[in-house]
């Protein structure tokens, strides 16, 4: 059993809780509980009124009971009793109880307002702090109704003592952080700017936290608080350890209060008036001198104060930005933290100096610390401060410095946390490219990002470095031999497969004249990793072979045979097949000017914001990118599948000027991929994903594309539409293709010179209905139609691109059924 | 497939610990106790389900058995196991407390291995199993080879549960009715439910290899000699018109040596007793109770600091029985302040740790009346929230089964020994304990 003391130590409760504790199980321990809730109910209920005492007995063992975490409905009356005692320790319990469990009783929240009222004008201070501390703890806004027009008051009347000041202006700040709007400083506002000058450094420490809550809201109206709060630095700053007593902290003269002014202070800009500011800077410059001086003593608590404020000031110079002199001090002064004992410390260097590096006076101060910053990087066991290790190395990233960065990073990157890599590859990226001197260096750096961590690289990585090949010229041959070699590696990932195929398929002409890297060569070396990768990147290899087809026509049976092999024609996926089926018929049909046309090189990217700083910033939240990067990153190059306003099909071909014009301006040409797409037709929208699949050589655009296309078939796929022959039928009103499986076959056949007249009644025969005016190709036909079957009706929809000159057509069906869509074909193809 | 057994204390501490497969990892243990025992709020279902874990746990006291396993087992199972366990324990060291397990954990552990093969539940008969799990030294026991080559062949054998060769002087036999009445009636007098669980628990100790027949006024059997005899009824005659003649069982369970073949052709119980003392039969009924007891409450809310309670009860079986431990709860509401009771008859005592008065009546014959009155006062308080009234409760035990089962014969025959069904002393009894007996009020 705990000793009790004899004087002010409540017996009882003593015994309660030490059976408490004792209990052995929790039945036992309710069991205990619901005894003592009975007997402090039958004594509140007893008649005999009960003395002082016992009432804070019982109302002390229900706040022990409460907090052990039982309801407590009753004893509120008694805890408003205990507040009009005149005994402390009554009062007190009885506040401590209303603290902690106040409800919103409108009857009682009077009678205990009323008594912090009466409190809050005596003049005992005593009994004024416990009022105080028990609005600040309960913050209601029925509290802050009631006395936030008393407490500004107490604050700034001059016979208060300093300890109710104290609690006054913590209180006030608790007030006005849970409702701003009832707290109105108004007149009060110059005599609180005015605390910083009292005489208690206790009351000063509690008015600067409210003046600093309140001068971030309206700075204008605490502006006067600068001067003296520079002040009152230099007194402390420039004070003896011995000078304030009670407020020195280990040799350090009021750390707290200097913090705290420190952090007041970057509320504001540098001060205007000469002399203040020349009085904080020399208070800054003591500052940074005195955490020079040898420790006076060598318990932490010494060094910490002295960090503490050290630190502050250094944030202070960052927020001034200005004094290029006290910024390189300051960088020079963490310096000495980066190898500091302590993690902590490291940390915090680490982070200031992230900050200092983006300032233009202190960057080259920050950049000699290099070499340690790296080693940081290296050795460090905490992650976190690795990860500021990381962040400070890219902040701190020049041209002069950016190769060495680069390089160190990317050594780093094999062994790095798999928390952090993702950013580090993209921090990787975003560096080689905005520092790229020669191009080839860029290269060489992304391949490798690539081969060390694959996984971690992002889409917009290696869409990127495609992108600034295509767009320059220079850099085109060493990357097509970069990557030919890259391949060569027996296990490469995905990425660089994507990125060797994109590039080998545009450029892989430049390094066929080496007998090692012939064209087979390369088509054999991309094939072996064909069939490892997913299924998009196959995609991209697909349409790297119809590339080869054209840039070296002596591939052609070698690739033709693979596109004829089952695995891609027959292949369950419907883009892979599809693919393969049309660049199958694309190489055996077209003459090689059509192809050289449909497969030209790509051509140049427009110039846009860089898509990986874009994602950095998402990454990181906005302002953790420096303002020097966003600057930078205007002048680079355009994106490779950037933002959202490339719509459908229309962008996939950059050169295409319009979308309802044709996509690669064939219409001139041999009429293969005649499709003509049109934006205002849904159908012919959907229609056109055949279009583009032909022509689009990018997989990623096509892909993307493609997705568009699905979208729009999940539209129609909701729907139950009803097709009639009808002639009149609007696009509009063609909203419609219910179907499942959307199949589009398309057939080449010789043309068969033939009248529009005739197609129309072959068409009709069919007991189709010609739609006019659907298609933007007035050539077209488009037909819809319901056939009859016996068990149900299927609807399809037809159309025929006829093209005169090549003396070629291309058919496409849709319908319900795939079966009746693939009859319907045969058919008409027999009949044209 | 019990994958793991712990026996915990009301701390928390792991008194016994015994994993029986690999996939029960050692953080299990600290799983169920931050999970179950220490959680905030109290556990109050018996299967506990942690990162695809299952726990089943049982409380005794304040010792916590828990069985853990990973894969879908039969969780009807693994509690009759651990019931079954703790039989087994207490026949070994008694009451099953913290400090017996800590005296016995040598035993406990060679208890595990001998009844849970790879989680699998093996023999748990006692008798069996104190053949060979014995509480002395090895040096003590002078258990020859073929003694114990005897007791490999028994307890592997086809009749596991009894030895040969038992003898005694005098061929005695117990048998106990022992049935809880179960029961949920409206303060009107309407039952809501009601049913009772019996066990018929006997204590044989006979010569040889005897061959037992058990008979009861099962309504299946009786019909059936209804129809197959005379017109006129036999178990009519035969119980003497002591109320019902026979009983729906709902559904009954058997010990292991009772011949379930034969039960389910013929229905009649029959086996080959194992020695000692043991449960034959569990059943439940739910037609026909006899309710012992009727509680009538009156609850009348006198302002809002006042609460007047009367309550009487009436039994209802035959004058010349008595009931026994009869005890009445009456719960109070959560602001009560002040009690003041009367009764006639017994004692009356306002419990305030268990929020409740408790009203003991010693004995009490059959078809009396008792009444108890209450003045409860009640402390104003601000909550809202209304009494929930929980409902009256009662405990007692009376000298008859409930469910209105009867022992018609319980036969014996022995063909090797001479002795006959005559020379065997039997005794039966007949216990209904209350079980949950609540008039909601």
């Amino acid at each position: 059993m705990p000793a009790v003391s004899k004087g002010d130590g409540m017996r009882g409760l003593a015994v309660f809780i030490s059976d408490i504790r004792n209990c052995k199980s929790k039945e036992a321990e309710i069991k205990r509980i619901n005894k003592e809730l009975a007997n402090i109910r039958s004594k509140f209920k007893g008649d005999k009124a009960l003395d002082g005492y016992s009432k804070k007995k019982y109302v002390c063992k229900l706040l022990f009971i409460f907090l052990l975490g039982h309801d407590i409905d009753f004893g509120h009356m008694e805890a408003v009793n205990l507040l009009s005692s005149n005994k402390y320790t009554e009062k007190q319990i009885g506040y401590l109880f209303i603290s902690v469990l106040v409800n919103s009783n409108s009857e009682l929240i009077r009678l205990i307002n009323n008594a912090i009222k009466n409190d809050l004008s005596s003049r005992n201070p005593t009994f004024m702090c416990l009022a105080l501390h028990c609005i600040a703890n309960v913050g209601s806004r029925e509290m802050a109704e009631a006395f936030a027009g008393e407490i500004p008051r107490i604050l700034v009347a001059g016979d208060t003592m300093d300890s109710v000041k104290q609690s006054a202006a913590l209180c006030l700040l608790r007030l006005y952080k849970t409702s701003p709007d009832l707290v109105l400083m108004g007149e009060w506002t110059s005599r609180v700017v005015h605390l910083l000058n009292d005489q208690h450094m206790g009351v000063v420490t509690a008015a600067i936290s409210l003046i600093t809550c309140l001068s971030q809201k309206n700075p204008d109206e605490f502006k006067t608080c600068v001067s003296l709060a520079v002040s009152r630095l230099s007194r402390i700053v420039s004070s003896a350890s011995t000078d304030l007593q009670d407020y020195t902290y280990y040799f350090v003269p009021a750390p707290w209060l200097s913090c705290k002014l420190l952090r007041l202070l970057q509320c504001y800009p540098p001060p205007e008036d000469g002399a203040v500011k020349g009085r904080l800077v020399e208070c800054l410059e003591t500052i940074l001198n005195k955490a020079q001086e040898p420790p006076k003593s060598k318990k932490v608590q010494h060094s910490n104060a002295k960090n503490a404020i050290l630190f502050e000031a250094i944030s202070l110079i960052i927020h001034y930005d200005s004094e290029p002199n006290l910024l390189v001090r300051a960088c020079n002064q963490l310096g000495q933290f980066l190898q500091h004992r302590e993690t902590n410390l490291r940390y915090l260097a680490l982070e200031s100096m992230c900050t200092l590096a983006s300032s233009e006076f202190s960057h080259e101060a920050v950049k000699t610390h290099i070499e340690t910053v790296i080693n940081a990087l290296k050795t460090e066991r905490d992650v976190s401060v690795r990860q500021r290790a990381a962040d400070l190395l890219y902040a701190m990233c020049d041209r002069s410095n950016a190769k060495q960065i680069v390089a160190e990073m990317l050594s780093y990157l094999e062994t790095a946390d798999y928390s952090i890599r993702e950013e580090m590859v993209l921090k990787v990226a975003i560096l080689a490219e905005k520092y790229a001197v020669d191009y080839s260096w860029y290269v060489d750096t992304i391949l490798n990002l690539i081969r060390i961590a694959g996984d971690y690289v992002s889409e917009e990585v290696w869409y990127r470095v495609i992108q600034i090949v295509i767009n320059r010229d220079d850099v085109q041959g060493y990357a097509a031999k970069t990557v030919f070699e890259a391949l060569q590696a027996p296990a490469c990932h995905e990425n660089m497969v994507k990125v060797g195929g994109y590039i080998l398929g545009e450029f892989g002409n430049l390094i066929a004249g080496d007998p090692r890297s012939s064209p087979l060569v390369q088509f054999n070396l991309l094939h072996s990793k064909f069939h490892l990768c997913s299924v998009p990147t196959r995609a991209l290899l697909l349409s790297a072979y119809i590339k080869f087809i054209n840039l070296f026509p002596e591939t052609k049976s070698t690739i033709q045979e693979v596109l004829r092999s089952d695995s891609q024609i027959r292949n369950s996926d419907v883009e892979l097949q599809q693919r393969a089926v049309e660049y199958l018929k694309l190489s055996s049909i077209a003459s090689t000017d059509v192809l050289a046309t449909v497969l030209e090189e790509m051509p140049p990217f427009p110039e846009r914001e860089s898509s990986i700083l874009a994602k950095l910033k998402k990454k990181k939240g906005p302002g953790a990118v420096s303002v020097n990067e966003l600057e930078e990153g205007k002048r680079e190059g355009g994106e490779l599948n950037g933002g959202g306003e490339r719509g459908g099909d229309s962008s996939a071909i950059a050169s295409t000027p319009s979308p309802s014009a044709d996509l690669l301006g064939l219409r001139t040409g041999p009429p293969v991929t005649a499709a003509a797409p049109s934006t205002g037709s849904l159908l012919v929208d959907v229609f056109s994903e055949a279009g583009v699949n032909d022509d689009g050589f990018l997989s990623t655009q096509v892909s993307k594309i493609y997705n568009t296309v699905l979208v729009v078939f999940g539209y129609f796929n909701k729907k139950i539409l009803h097709i009639v022959p009808l002639n009149d039928l609007s696009e509009r009103e063609l909203v419609t293709i219910n179907e499942q499986t959307p199949q589009g076959v398309f057939v080449m056949a010789p043309f068969l010179k033939m009248f529009r007249a005739l197609t129309c009644t072959i068409l009709l025969g069919l007991g189709m209905a010609l739609l006019e005016n659907v298609d933007p190709n007035p050539e077209n036909f488009v037909c819809a139609g319901v056939i009859q079957t016996k068990a149900q009706q299927v609807g399809s929809l037809l159309r025929l691109e006829p093209n005169a000159q090549a003396q070629m057509y291309r058919l496409t069906v849709r319908s319900s059924k795939d079966t009746v869509s693939k009859r319907l074909c045969e058919l008409l193809a027999e009949q044209f | 497939m019990i994958g793991g057994l712990f026996i915990y204390n009301h701390k928390g501490e792991v008194l016994i610990s015994r994993v029986y497969r690999d996939d029960i990892g050692r953080n299990a243990v600290d799983a169920f106790r931050v999970n179950v025992i220490h959680a905030r709020q109290q556990v109050r279902s018996p299967v506990t389900n942690i990162a695809r874990t299952s726990f089943f746990h049982i409380k005794r006291s304040n010792i916590w058995l828990a069985a853990v396993t990973k894969q879908n087992v039969n969780a009807a199972m693994v509690f009759e196991f651990l019931y079954k366990m703790c039989d087994v324990m207490s026949a070994y060291f008694g009451k099953i407390s913290e400090e017996n397990i800590k005296n016995n954990f040598v035993l406990i552990y060679e208890l595990l291995d001998e009844i849970l093969d790879f989680g699998y539940p093996q023999n748990s008969e006692t008798g069996a199993l104190k053949t060979f799990i014995t509480q002395q030294g090895i040096k003590g026991q002078h258990q020859t080879k073929e003694e114990q080559s005897q007791i490999t062949s028994q307890v592997t054998g086809q009749i596991g549960w009894r030895r040969e060769g038992i003898k005694y002087r005098r061929n005695e036999l117990f048998l106990d009715v022992l049935e809880s009445v179960n029961l949920l009636m409206s303060p009107q007098g309407q039952v809501l439910s009601a049913h009772v669980s019996g066990r018929v628990v006997m204590k044989s100790y006979l010569s040889g290899m005897p061959e037992c027949k058990f008979g009861m006024n099962d309504k299946i059997v009786i019909d059936k000699q209804g129809k197959g005899g005379t017109t006129d009824d036999p178990g009519k005659s035969e119980l003497g018109g002591s109320g019902k003649q026979s009983i729906a069982i709902d559904d009954c369970t058997f010990h292991q040596c009772v011949r379930l073949s034969k039960f389910d052709s013929e229905r009649s119980i029959s086996f080959i007793p194992p020695d000692g003392e043991y449960e034959l039969m569990r059943y439940r009924t739910t037609k026909d109770i006899i309710l012992p007891f009727r509680v009538i409450p009156l609850v009348r809310e006198v302002g809002r600091t006042k609460l007047e309670v009367k309550v009487v009860i009436k039994s209802n079986f035959k004058p010349s029985l008595l009931a026994q431990k009869i005890e009445v709860r009456i719960p109070t509401p959560l602001n009560t302040s002040g009690v003041q009771v009367i009764c006639m008859k017994g004692k009356a005592k306002y419990k305030a740790s268990e929020n409740a008065i408790v009203w003991k009546i010693k004995r009490m014959a059959g078809m009396k009346e008792s009444q108890i009155s209450a003045e409860i006062e009640l402390l104003p308080t601000n909550d809202k929230k209304k009494w929930a009234r929980p409902p009256i409760s009662m405990n007692f035990e009376v000298p008859f089964a409930p469910s209105g089962l009867k022992v018609r014969y319980l036969k014996v025959f022995e063909s090797k020994l001479n002795y006959s069904d005559h020379d065997v002393i039997k005794w039966v009894r007949y216990i209904g304990r209350s079980g949950i007996y609540e008039t909601r009020c």
